[in-house]
């Protein structure tokens, strides 16, 4: 499949950030096409270059835009889920950090085409750097005409507004994070009515992934024909991996859908001092993790989900042989514990409990039968939570024990720090090798 | 430490970002972040002038002012300083990090150290898992740390030597960085690096091996 750098085609040049550089690579070409054809017809291209939601959940990006009624006489929004906080997930900032200007152009071209005069980008705020980029693309943008009244004498008008969040997690979650941007705590609503019917200020919103959106231009600019020569029929085009964790070369690696892990993990040097893999997670904490055995699946929707697990966000992080398994899933747990809205009892008590038991076996103390409850509280968890944050908090434990069920008995006798020592897991190591 | 007061041009400012939202309660993130900027906290005062501005009971702000983790019901210090603990960080090395920073500053998660210059907070992920272990600092990235690196960086906060952040701008304070998080921009946007390793290392490979995306016709 091979590396297909579009996205990040100019990172190397100076200034990739600014709207001169963007320009002199066919910057705000599309969005001009755009202006020039119906809303419609922008919605028909997409749909039909089968873009899906790079956020994790993989919807059809079109079909999402095409779910806005029209001609209902309310207000549209859209909205940008720049949240970017799911433990594993770093791609949408560095995209923000060096190329704001695909994100803003896709931002404009997707208010076009669900009829939004008005569009959010909701940045988490721990990220004031990818925050500047962000406000200086739209400053730029709107000096230019790109953004405003009557964008390029199309009658189109188009106001973008940079909104921060404040440190919580469940934003993510688009619906919490239309309550968030409604100035009220980010708690999950219920669905339906679903965000394009009742979204922000209860009026039709679409909110799309940033990484999705910034894949936008270049659909319009080439064609859905050319998107679709990358990646499968069920996952077309091209996607940002951000490959971190034990490799020699942990970064961002943009490749055709359906690339295989080993062939990414080829590209970033293979693993850290020639150590063996033991597992990894396709894309952020939320997802089951895999082993070796699973290196050649392609990265692709369908082809994770048949083994067990999910394509997510597609950053996959890489674990050699000196990490504890126990103790990655309780650090994951503590932070669904610690991001928990506590809106929904499943989720905000079941993380409680979860953490508490792990962390014996983390010391070395659990019981046999400790495991059958952690299980159950998972199954109590996954299924009947209010949202998705639920579901994901029930994921790393049964992922774990599918395939290192002897790790967490071994946990029951001997404490995790004595079975993998840290001081070999940790990159600055100085300690050899095992 | 004292707090600041809020003044009327303070005031004017909140109005500013009201009046960004069809809807002004859409403001209140940024103006609970202006609030921080400039009390380097959200006091009770903080809380009722955001009422007031937004017409909403001072319950309802802080209902939300407690939700989210970033606001802060203590004074913080001159700096922020976060360590990642999550699990990739702190199997990475972030562990050893937040054991060096408490023991170097000698103070735990959401304390101050008391010449007020510091404050230290246990973090989540910051979406920079490709440069862990990840520190911040007024939540600028210092990326791919180390023990020594932290000693020196701590040691040049607290001379006032100039520290660049790995993905930011120079070092300036917690409350530098809360204005532009409530949406007034700084200007600097030059002053930070382009694309680092991380960022390039798959472009890199990508040349090297002469590997491009199709060639499409709007040529990008």
């Amino acid at each position: 499949m091979g590396l297909t750098p579009v996205l990040t085609a100019h990172w190397d040049e100076p200034k990739s950030f600014d709207i001169e550089n963007y320009q002199k690579h066919a910057g705000y070409v599309a969005l001009t096409n755009s202006l020039k054809m119906t809303p419609d017809e922008v919605i028909g291209v997409v749909k039909d270059s089968g873009l899906r939601g790079r956020g994790g959940a993989g919807f059809p990006t079109g079909l999402k835009w095409s779910f806005v009624p029209q001609n209902d006489g309310k207000p549209h929004y859209l909205v940008v889920n720049a949240d970017e906080s799911e433990p594993g997930a770093c791609k949408d900032i560095p995209l923000m950090l060096a190329n704001p200007h695909s994100l803003v152009e896709g931002v404009a071209i997707a208010a076009y085409a669900i009829r939004a005069n008005h569009a959010f980008i909701y940045i988490r705020g721990e990220v004031p750097h990818a925050i500047r980029r962000v406000m200086n693309a739209v400053e730029q943008a709107y000096a230019q005409g790109l953004l405003g009244k009557n964008i390029k004498n199309s009658g189109f008008d188009l106001d973008v507004v940079v909104h921060t969040g404040a440190g919580a997690y469940i934003c993510g979650e688009e619906t919490a994070l239309l309550d968030s941007l409604e100035g009220r705590r980010g708690q999950p609503r219920l669905k339906p009515p679903f965000p394009a019917v009742a979204g922000l200020y209860a009026s039709p919103t679409v909110v799309n992934n940033a990484e999705t959106l910034a894949s936008v231009p270049s659909i319009i600019l080439n064609g859905a024909d050319w998107f679709k020569s990358m990646g499968t029929e069920k996952s077309p085009g091209f996607k940002l991996f951000a490959v971190s964790g034990h490799v020699k070369r942990p970064g961002i690696y943009e490749a055709a859908l359906g690339t295989p892990m080993s062939e990414l993990l080829d590209y970033a040097g293979g693993m850290k001092q020639g150590r063996d893999l033991k597992f990894w997670i396709p894309g952020g904490s939320s997802v089951p993790m895999l082993t070796p055995e699973h290196i050649d699946i392609p990265m692709t929707y369908e082809d994770l989900a048949a083994a067990g697990t999910m394509l997510g966000t597609g950053t996959p992080m890489m674990f050699d042989k000196t990490t504890s398994v126990v103790k990655a899933v309780s650090r994951w747990l503590e932070f669904y514990k610690h991001e928990s809205c506590g809106k929904c009892t499943p989720c905000r008590e079941g993380t409680y409990w979860i953490t508490g038991v792990l962390e014996k076996f983390e010391h070395g103390v659990g019981k046999e039968h400790e495991l059958e409850l952690i299980n159950d509280i998972c199954g109590q968890i996954a299924g009947r939570s209010f949202c998705a944050l639920g579901d994901a908090a029930a994921t790393p434990f049964p992922g774990a024990m599918k395939y290192f069920a002897s790790e967490f008995e071994e946990a029951t006798r001997k404490p995790v720090d004595v079975s993998f020592p840290p001081e070999r897991t940790k990159i600055f190591s100085t300690v050899g090798v095992m | 430490m004292s707090v600041k007061e809020i003044t009327a041009e303070h005031i004017e400012e909140l109005e500013v970002l009201a009046a960004k939202y069809p809807v002004r309660r859409s403001a209140l993130l940024p103006m609970l972040h202006y609030v921080q900027s400039v009390q380097g906290m959200v006091s009770p005062k903080g809380i009722q002038t955001c009422a007031t501005v937004l017409d909403l009971t001072p319950a309802e702000v802080a209902a939300v002012a407690t939700f989210y983790t970033m606001f802060k019901r203590f004074p913080m210090g001159k700096h922020h300083i976060g360590v990642c603990i999550n699990t990739l960080c702190a199997l990475l090395g972030g562990d050893d990090l937040w054991k060096e920073l408490t023991e170097t500053l000698g103070i735990g998660h959401d304390e101050t150290t008391s010449d007020s210059m510091f404050t230290i907070e246990r973090i989540e992920c910051q979406a920079a898992c490709t440069v862990a272990p990840v520190m911040t600092v007024n939540w600028e990235f210092m990326d791919s740390m180390d023990p020594a690196k932290l000693k020196e960086l701590i040691e040049k906060l607290k001379t006032g030597a100039p520290v660049q952040s790995t993905r930011g701008t120079l070092i300036t304070s917690i409350s530098d960085s809360e204005r532009l998080l409530a949406g007034f921009n700084d200007g600097k946007v030059n002053d930070s690096p382009d694309a680092d390793d991380s960022m390039l290392a798959g472009l890199r490979v990508a040349k090297e091996r002469n590997m491009t995306a199709p060639i499409g016709k709007g040529v990008r």
